[in-house]
């Protein structure tokens, strides 16, 4: 069972999510997650203001019964597979971490300060994550895919253009976690 | 249906993976830009690598999908400006709230509640996109 609920190794993890791509090509589809939320804009209404959302959502149905397994996946993985030796990151990370006030993880996925329900309290923290999430939304589809479907799908079948996206993750994240979080935090 | 079957297996072995190797955790992605773990890298690095093995497996022996029909990829479209601005954006989003598409999801199901922000933001970012889609550079 312990090795159920400890952290699961990367080459175990990164086998296994090239397999979870290469299976979704087998069924015909290709991987990527942020298409979910063009989809999920039409089926909001969102085909009434520009045409970009004007498409057979019905097409991406397939993509939305992958993201309600992930789902479902997150709920198990947490409540029945965890362990508090969890999320064991670099000391040095936490040293860090608590120079910024942010929380050491003792087992736990996400920062109280930043992810706690006590947030709903506070605008500032309210904006960090709206605005991390309009970064997010606009980058990937302005990019044309995410982690999945550039890091993942492009690379491993060579795509020049998603070399670049990736490139412009890494520069875009740096940028953050070295400059810009300091300031916010 | 039960054609949905087997894309809801596949997310849920893909929800499962991404929590239990902590791709999913704020702190692993804190971590990884400060380059002060080698667990993220070694995580895409492997996936890609995976990938790319099979795909060149499926080229090589003409390997069909399910139905039967030929397995083809299409590529990216060709560009640059798009995928460096696109790319750079997204990065600070991904860097800021420590969650990229699918571990927002995979989140929410866990039950962060907090996370349904970012899917607000998410969706509103979509959104601005697709108004202002025609008027960006590509």
């Amino acid at each position: 069972m312990d090795t159920l609920t400890q952290t699961w190794p990367w080459y175990f993890s990164g086998f296994l999510i090239g397999n979870v791509m290469l299976l979704l090509n087998y069924f015909g589809k290709v991987f990527g997650m942020s298409s979910n939320l063009r989809t999920l804009c039409t089926i909001a209404g969102a085909d009434k203001f520009a045409d970009f959302f004007k498409f057979d959502w019905k097409s991406q149905r397939w993509n939305l019964a992958v993201l309600a397994g992930a789902m479902i996946g997150g709920f198990v993985a947490v409540h029945y597979m965890s362990n508090p030796t969890n999320v064991d990151i670099n000391p040095k990370t936490i040293e860090q971490l608590a120079t910024l006030g942010i929380d050491a993880p003792n087992g736990k996925l996400a920062p109280e300060v930043l992810f706690g329900n006590q947030i709903f309290e506070s605008p500032k923290l309210i904006c960090i994550l709206l605005i991390g999430g309009i970064l997010i939304g606009f980058g990937s589809r302005y990019a044309g895919g995410c982690t999945s479907g550039h890091a993942i799908s492009g690379l491993s079948n060579l795509q020049i253009p998603s070399l670049k996206a990736v490139v412009g993750f890494f520069i875009g994240g740096l940028i953050m976690a070295h400059f810009l979080l300091p300031l916010i935090f | 249906m039960m054609h949905y079957i087997k894309y809801l297996l596949v997310g849920f072995l893909f929800g499962i993976v991404l929590t239990k190797s902590e791709a999913v955790s704020w702190y692993r992605i804190y971590e990884m830009f400060q380059f002060q773990s080698f667990h993220m890298y070694g995580i895409i690095s492997v996936a890609i690598a995976t990938g790319l093995i099979g795909l060149q497996i499926i080229k090589r022996y003409n390997i069909k999908d399910i139905e039967g029909k030929p397995i083809v990829i299409a590529d990216k479209e060709k560009g640059s400006f798009r995928y460096w601005a696109g790319g750079l954006i997204f990065g600070l989003g991904w860097a800021l709230v420590g969650a990229c598409p699918g571990p927002i999801f995979i989140l929410i199901g866990a039950g962060f509640w907090s996370v349904i922000l970012i899917l607000i933001g998410a969706m509103i970012g979509t959104f601005i996109f697709g108004m202002v889609k025609d008027r960006l550079p590509n």
